[in-house]
């Protein structure tokens, strides 16, 4: 698991921004051709077509990550909650999800797009294909993972099952529902570039393959710079909220 | 009042069915204080289950106040071994968590802080468990039990975990607090001296499955400079032997 002390992760993070970019500067500078344009002009391009031609295109990338990953928390989670609590609901579902978890979902893209067509839906359930067995697996194995005894004190107060749901299960499995989101995250930022490449003419993913076709490489390079970056703000943000929710640990 | 009738406990394990309690009598008046003492493994355990409504699956009759134990309308305080605190609560959501489930107001008011500040712990309300000692652990559970005013205290060997001179310091102050409240306690144990030390009445029970061997009056409780005095040499004295000859 990636994990660093905060300050650590942010002076990692600028670290990792200075070598980057300086490697992409120096063979930019090095090879010296249209295909591999400077950093500098890059990000002047940002500068000057975000507002103009790129910004719709990154909420239209936001939006869909952002639905995907909630529409998958609230589905996997409450399924990951009954698996791990009630012993009978695991053992109908949990060869399902072995099952069905290494199937390789962007394989299932045709399938999905001859049933669900080329809109929104289809992206959005790729997305919530890639990420929502690892949420239920996380939440069921966290679920699992509590000791008898921290039951019991509730139990004995006369707790009803959903106190049990909000003073025992959501907080001692978060994080570990939030670590998996996190990580589950990078595939699903490669997914959406994926199925962005057709049936829209909005998303990042669109703005970059257009741009490629079009023969402009500093747009596409500005394309792959602000998705990465959309990114790595996701993968903060989640880090945050887990950071602030199991500051008890 | 706690009444006990033909009370016998199996559960079933991964060799077949054990028999943990067997046809256990026993009335406790309300207001006292009773220590349970038997080998490990002699289903003392599962008795507090029992009373505290986690095990369900029992023959014969137990009744608290004229009534079958149900959690949802009696008070009951557990406090057991590792201290039961949720480690993601601070000490101040941990002592307030009986109230909380029994939707009761969970504001700071004179009686919490009272109780707070008697078992030492008014400094430590934003703390999570594990920024503090075992022992300041099992006063935040002392208080929780304390503070929501439970009519029934059960009491799965609290103190075992601790170390030895802060488990006497504990028997003490909750010995002190318990008798300003005279909450009905069930104390369990496997110490001849804590038994001694806090209980009014001292129950036996047989090696597996429990069966109470004898009720013995104590007369060494409340007793000054008990663990100096003849009278505490002497009940150890017969206590010992009650335990071996089961």
């Amino acid at each position: 698991m990636i994990s660093l002390p905060t300050k650590n992760k942010w002076q990692g993070a600028l670290y990792s921004a200075i070598v980057v970019l300086a490697a992409w500067w120096l063979i930019a500078g090095l090879v010296q051709l249209p295909i591999i344009p400077s950093p500098v002009a890059v990000f002047k391009n940002i500068m000057d077509i975000f507002q103009t031609r790129m910004e719709t295109h990154a909420w239209y990338s936001l939006a869909r990550i952002s639905a995907g990953i909630i529409i998958s928390l609230l589905v996997g989670v409450p399924l990951g909650f009954l698996m791990g609590y009630f012993e009978r609901v695991d053992r109908l579902l949990s060869p399902l999800v072995y099952f069905t978890y290494p199937v390789p979902k962007l394989a299932l893209l045709p399938v999905v797009m001859l049933i669900f067509g080329l809109g929104e839906s289809s992206k959005l359930i790729m997305i919530v294909l890639i990420v929502i067995f690892q949420i239920i697996i996380s939440a069921r194995d966290a679920v699992k993972g509590i000791p008898q005894e921290i039951y019991r004190s509730l139990q004995s107060l006369g707790a009803s099952r959903f106190q049990m749901l909000t003073e025992i299960i959501i907080p001692a499995s978060a994080s570990e529902v939030l670590t998996s989101t996190r990580l589950a995250l990078g595939t699903a930022i490669s997914i959406l570039f994926f199925t962005e490449t057709f049936g829209t003419e909005y998303g990042m993913g669109y703005f970059i393959m257009d741009s490629w076709m079009r023969v402009n490489y500093l747009d596409m390079y500005a394309g792959i710079v602000v998705l990465s970056f959309m990114g790595f703000c996701l993968f903060t943000v989640i880090d945050l909220i887990e950071k602030y929710i199991s500051s008890w640990r | 009042m706690i009444s006990i009738k033909d009370l016998s406990v199996t559960y079933q394990g991964n060799l077949g069915q054990t028999l943990a309690l067997e046809k256990i009598n026993i009335d406790i008046a309300s207001g006292d204080i009773y220590t349970f003492i038997g080998p490990s493994g002699c289903g003392k355990s599962t008795l507090l289950y029992v009373l505290s409504g986690i095990v369900t699956n029992y023959n014969g009759i137990v009744s608290i106040n004229g009534r079958g134990v149900d959690p949802r309308t009696q008070r009951i305080g557990l406090i057991l071994q590792n201290y039961g605190l949720l480690p993601w609560k601070n000490v101040y959501q941990n002592a307030m968590l009986g109230r909380r489930v029994k939707h009761d107001h969970t504001a700071l008011d004179d009686y919490s802080r009272y109780i707070l500040k008697e078992l030492g712990i008014e400094d430590l309300l934003q703390r999570y468990p594990r920024e503090i000692s075992g022992g300041q652990q099992q006063r935040v559970a002392i208080a929780r039990a304390f503070i929501m005013k439970p009519d029934l205290l059960l009491m799965d060997e609290p103190f075992s975990a601790l170390d030895a001179i802060t488990r006497e310091e504990m028997q003490a102050l909750f010995l002190d607090i318990w008798q300003q409240h005279s909450v009905t306690t069930i104390f369990i144990t496997h110490s001849v001296d804590e038994a001694l030390y806090l209980g009014r009445k001292i129950v036996v029970l047989s090696d597996s499955p429990g069966r109470i061997l004898e009720v013995v009056d104590n007369p060494c409780f409340q007793l000054d400079n008990l663990r100096f005095r003849d009278e505490y040499y002497a009940m150890s004295v017969r206590l010992r032997n009650i335990l071996n000859k089961g």
